[in-house]
């Protein structure tokens, strides 16, 4: 017999695989339309530290002259992408899983142990229940910047209709950088989260397949008794 | 509130590999249906309009769901004349015949019932109470540029000519029409954008008249659709019940291109 604990439920689970194609369909169609008047760069003045995008990187992913075929899957499975992300907070608030998710009050000081720990420094690893607090951090973030997307993307979808929307953006153009920065955000997320589900291991991995997860046995500290030695 | 951890169980070894079979076999089987699901929606036939069907009917269920939303109080943000950019830039040529004769232009206005049509000089378009609009002008292509434009409101065109209504006088039409004089360009217009306050007809850009390339004698400005329906080089104007044919609409894109 082995000591099995229940880690995720069977709705969490499908939110989550749903996520990850419906998310690859939305950024591919994004970069589909981003295409069209890539103006987008990280640099000062005239230095240009990273390019949005590299010609050849368009050609990878055959991005080029798609305009109408990106447009068109975005306002398809944006449908999916909300209707995915609005069950997931809906089960999370009702089923209480939310519990496990949002950041408590000492997340920071938390997250910052358990960063330094990651980072190879023998600091010990606080106490946690299903996620530790770098974890809750990122998770929540990334729960809100789905909601940047969606609110970011309506507004810029219809600035006029959505004007209000736009407004509060800061305006059509900055909530156009705010939807891709998102955008970005999400590629660097992912890349942390490959790092860190490699680096936690099989029995981790599947129980986001499986929901469980099977526990180290404890070692119990054994008593030994032994006669004193006669004189 | 602390939260609780999940519940612990004792499972044996079997259960465990049961489990956990079954679950990737489901994982795997439903990744395969997935795939299968994606790659038959990117094989479906493609239809006359430049799309398959399914994005082609979610695309109309969105734009039904804004034509339901679409308020005419709903202005586009405008600006002082001095951030209007110049030269506006210009982009795109279908349609635009650089040896028009803007002496001999005409605006002909096609009136369904009995298909009389009239010939509007631009003179008698000028006649017609001036606007002055200055907007973010917004390219599909994902740009956007302020513009200065001047002209009549559409709807003050449609009164005058009395087009726009059935024989009633009261019910409109559902769209209305616009094409450049050799028919090369043409977009569509539902009814209630055509009538929006912000929706002009124009002869000058930055206070002086069209140049050719930004389709003189007469374009459309209409902030609430992207710079693809803001027709240059107005030819024909008409009204219908049906979506009349839309250049762009033919090669993939939503019909209504509204902002």
């Amino acid at each position: 017999m082995k000591i099995v604990q229940q880690k995720h439920p069977l709705a969490i689970r499908w939110f989550h695989w749903l996520n990850f194609p419906i998310l690859t369909i939305m950024i591919w169609s994004g970069l589909m339309i981003y295409w069209a008047n890539d103006v987008y760069r990280l640099g000062w003045g005239n230095m240009t530290l990273i390019k949005f995008f590299p010609h050849s990187f368009y050609e990878a992913l055959s991005l080029k002259q798609r305009l109408a075929d990106g447009m068109a899957l975005h306002f398809v499975f944006m449908w999916l992408f909300f209707l995915n992300g609005f069950l997931y907070v809906a089960y999370t608030i009702f089923s209480g899983e939310w519990r496990y998710l949002i950041p408590g009050r000492h997340a920071f000081s938390e997250a910052w142990q358990v960063l330094l720990h990651d980072l190879g420094f023998n600091r010990p690893f606080p106490p946690q229940t299903k996620y530790n607090a770098a974890q809750q951090i990122a998770y929540t973030a990334i729960i809100v910047m789905g909601l940047g997307s969606l609110l970011t993307g309506l507004a810029i979808y219809k600035p006029i209709q959505f004007g209000w929307l736009a407004f509060l953006f800061g305006g059509y153009n900055f909530a156009r950088i705010l939807h891709f920065a998102l955008t970005v955000g999400y590629v660097l997320f992912f890349i942390v989260h490959i790092y860190q589900v490699v680096r936690a291991g099989w029995n981790n991995f599947q129980s986001v397949v499986t929901g469980f997860e099977v526990k180290k046995p404890v070692a119990v500290p054994v008593i030994q008794v032994t006669e004193p030695e006669p004189e | 509130m602390e939260p609780t951890e999940h519940p612990v169980e004792n499972w044996s070894e079997e259960k465990i590999k049961r489990r956990t079979l079954l679950s990737f076999g489901v994982f795997t089987a439903v990744g395969l249906a997935g795939i299968f699901g994606w790659r038959r929606y990117l094989t479906q036939p493609a239809n006359d309009n430049g799309l398959t069907a399914t994005p082609r009917k979610v695309l109309t269920f969105n734009e039904n769901l804004n034509e339901a939303y679409f308020g005419e109080h709903r202005l586009a943000p405008t600006y002082p004349v001095s951030r209007a950019a110049k030269p506006a830039r210009v982009n795109g040529d279908i349609g635009i015949n650089t040896d028009i004769d803007l002496a001999q232009w005409r605006l002909e206005i096609v009136h369904p019932e009995g298909a009389r049509s009239e010939q509007v000089a631009l003179a008698d378009i000028k006649s017609l109470p001036k606007q002055d609009i200055v907007f973010d002008f917004k390219c599909i292509e994902g740009w956007d540029q302020i513009m200065h434009y001047g002209g009549v409101r559409l709807s003050d065109l449609m009164q005058k000519y009395n087009f726009g209504t059935k024989s009633d006088g009261k019910t409109y039409y559902k769209y209305v029409g616009m094409e450049t004089p050799d028919g090369a360009y043409y977009v569509g217009l539902d009814m209630k954008s055509a009538l929006h306050p912000q929706t002009l007809l124009c002869y000058e850009n930055n206070d002086a008249p069209l140049t050719i390339p930004h389709g003189a004698p007469l374009r459309l400005a209409i902030p609430v659709k992207y710079g693809v329906k803001n027709l240059k080089c107005v030819g024909k104007i008409f009204l219908s019940d049906e979506r009349p044919r839309d250049y762009w609409h033919e090669n993939g894109y939503e019909y209504d291109a509204a902002l």
